[in-house]
């Protein structure tokens, strides 16, 4: 595929050349190979600060899309001819990147799925069908988007299972001995976030994973807020299933990924019918493929599985050490900033965080906030962020939400401080 | 930059918006219902007290929200009083009209242009389609309370 991350290898250079601090990290570089970076919104540079809710794409991602349907583009799995092999080799490619990003052991454990919203609905349901009855018990958190709670109320609604809350503390942290206290005999499977795209918290997902297993309960991570930001290794955190989505990870929309254990995705019924996933098809009865087909029905997102596979050597190529380091730095100082300005509140405080800050101000409504800053180019989450259950457990309806990735500066942030100034000039 | 905002947040909407008029629960309404705001979270409660002749003797609701619509809600509620339904229904539809087209023009309508010159604080929206919903939030939440629709009533 293309052999362009470019900005990744100078900034790789650049540290093996003596400095290693974090400085090394050449932001200009990693925003030169992003074009919609140069545009400009009402008279302003854009100032991106929405990367939790979709990031924006390199270069190198829309290349290699461009690049498969202008010169291998066919369907997949079908024909004997030259272009369907070359397609197929490299849609399976992106899967091979998949998991080689997250360490899976094989790339058979890597199911493509719309989103992350897909593979989550495909675990409740397969998995649901297969080892679920009434009564039976499903452990999520506070922390939750609402696609890791509605699918488990869908289920609730179809087979009557029950539904189990893990608290978190007004900081926002996760409490892990609280959740296991939640653990009972009843209980099938554990469905949690990694990182929380409100408040930005790191779940202790590997130790909830130790000590859900330590009860013989398997757990789905629903981790496409992590992906972005640090190292997943599937099989040290010994994760059932990890779901994430390609469109946060600087991949394009329409694809996302399901990574299950062989004999955990095995064990599994189908998901949707349709071509491709069967082995056999009589008006009889069907045989069904082992996965990742199985789960597969219908013509998959080719180009944008190859786009994944794309944004994934680009962030493989910058490092991910290294962009957590990057970030790391521009939270610390976003939230130092912030936390300067009079009347603004951050909501979540957790010890462990991604770089995702969350915040509210007395003066003015988080929509107010977003309509404000959004006249000097900065692009802010407002609202519930999709976590209208954890808002209320913090008693809140919305805030306003700046979340930062690979291309952000230390500028932009101080642009966001000088844009909410207008706020309070407004509203104060 | 500043110009368009500073239309948008007109003093009359800071002050309806930081002291909302008639933000309380009448004990004698009889029309109640919630209108969510999916974007944003919010939730108004409208309650409407209609005469049997149709007219609309008070007009209040409840909620947090932002300064859009907490101002539309607190002017809606204050102008409402003493209109019917039908008057109620005529202003929804003009002012729907005002926040969303830039050729209205409150000259070419024949009704209740005191109402609809009252209202225009809230036409700065125009510039910002995305807020036009926190502007008619309250109104349609009105509308489905005259229709009797999302009925939070227990009675």
């Amino acid at each position: 595929m293309n052999e362009a991350s470019t900005a990744a290898d100078r900034t790789l250079g650049d540290r093996a050349a003596g400095d290693n601090s974090t400085l090394a990290y050449d932001v200009e570089r990693v925003r030169a190979d992003f074009p919609i970076l140069t545009r400009e919104v009402f008279g302003h540079p854009l100032v991106y600060l929405d990367s939790a809710a979709s990031a924006q794409k390199p270069r190198q991602v829309l290349d290699a899309m461009r690049d498969a349907y202008e010169t291998h583009y066919s369907n997949v799995h079908r024909g004997v001819h030259r272009m369907s092999q070359l397609a197929t080799d490299a849609f399976e490619g992106g899967r091979e990147k998949v998991a080689r990003f997250i360490n899976a052991g094989s790339p058979d454990e890597i199911v493509f799925t719309r989103n992350a919203t897909e593979a989550l609905n495909l675990v409740a349901d397969c998995f649901g069908r297969a080892f679920m009855k009434a009564g039976d018990e499903v452990i999520i958190s506070t922390l939750e988007h609402h696609s890791n709670i509605v699918p488990w109320q869908l289920l609730r609604d179809r087979i009557g299972i029950v539904l189990r809350v893990a608290p978190i503390d007004d900081a926002g942290n996760f409490l892990l001995d609280d959740f296991e206290a939640l653990i009972g005999p009843r209980t099938r499977l554990v469905a949690m976030t990694h990182v929380s795209n409100a408040l930005g918290t790191i779940v202790p997902i590997k130790e909830v994973i130790a000590r859900a297993h330590a009860r013989g309960v398997a757990v789905l991570v629903d981790g496409s807020q992590a992906a972005p930001h640090m190292t997943i290794d599937v099989q040290d955190l010994d994760a059932d299933f990890y779901a994430f989505t390609g469109h946060k990870v600087y991949g394009p929309t329409g694809i996302g990924v399901l990574y299950g254990k062989r004999e955990r995705l095995n064990a599994l019924p189908p998901y949707q019918g349709g071509g491709e996933m069967i082995a056999s098809v009589t008006f009889e009865k069907s045989e069904f493929k082992d996965a990742p087909h199985r789960f597969e029905a219908g013509t998959p997102a080719i180009v944008e599985a190859i786009g994944l596979g794309a944004a994934l050597d680009y962030v493989e190529g910058l490092g991910r050490e290294t962009i957590a380091a990057h970030e790391s730095g521009i939270l610390a100082y976003a939230t130092a900033r912030l936390g300067q300005v009079p009347g603004l509140t951050i909501i979540g405080t957790a010890r462990e965080k991604a770089s995702i800050v969350s915040f509210t101000m007395a003066c003015a409504h988080s929509h107010d906030i977003g309509t404000i800053v959004d006249r000097t180019g900065v692009a802010l989450r407002t609202g519930h962020h999709c976590a209208q259950p954890l808002l209320q457990r913090l008693g809140l309806t919305a805030t306003a939400r700046a979340s930062f990735g690979i291309y952000n500066t230390r500028e932009e942030v101080d642009v966001l401080v000088e844009a909410l100034g207008t706020v309070t000039e407004i509203f104060g | 930059m500043l110009d368009e905002l500073r239309e948008l947040y007109q003093e009359v909407i800071l002050d309806h918006g930081r002291n909302p008029r008639n933000h309380r629960r009448p004990e004698d309404a009889n029309r109640h219902a919630t209108g969510n705001n999916p974007i944003c979270g919010d939730a108004l409660i409208v309650h409407l007290t209609i005469d049997e002749d149709g007219t609309i003797r008070d007009a209040a609701f409840e909620g947090k929200g932002c300064a859009i619509s907490i101002a539309s809600a607190s002017l809606m509620t204050d102008i409402l009083r003493g209109k019917t339904e039908a008057e109620a229904r005529a202003l929804f539809e003009n002012f729907h009209q005002m926040c969303t087209n830039d050729d209205f023009d409150i000259a070419a309508v024949a009704d209740d242009a005191e109402a609809l010159e009252r209202l225009q604080v809230l036409s700065g929206v125009r510039a910002f389609p995305m807020r036009v919903k926190c502007a008619t939030l309250a109104w349609h939440t009105m509308s489905a309370a005259m229709a009797r629709k999302n009925d939070v009533t227990t009675e």
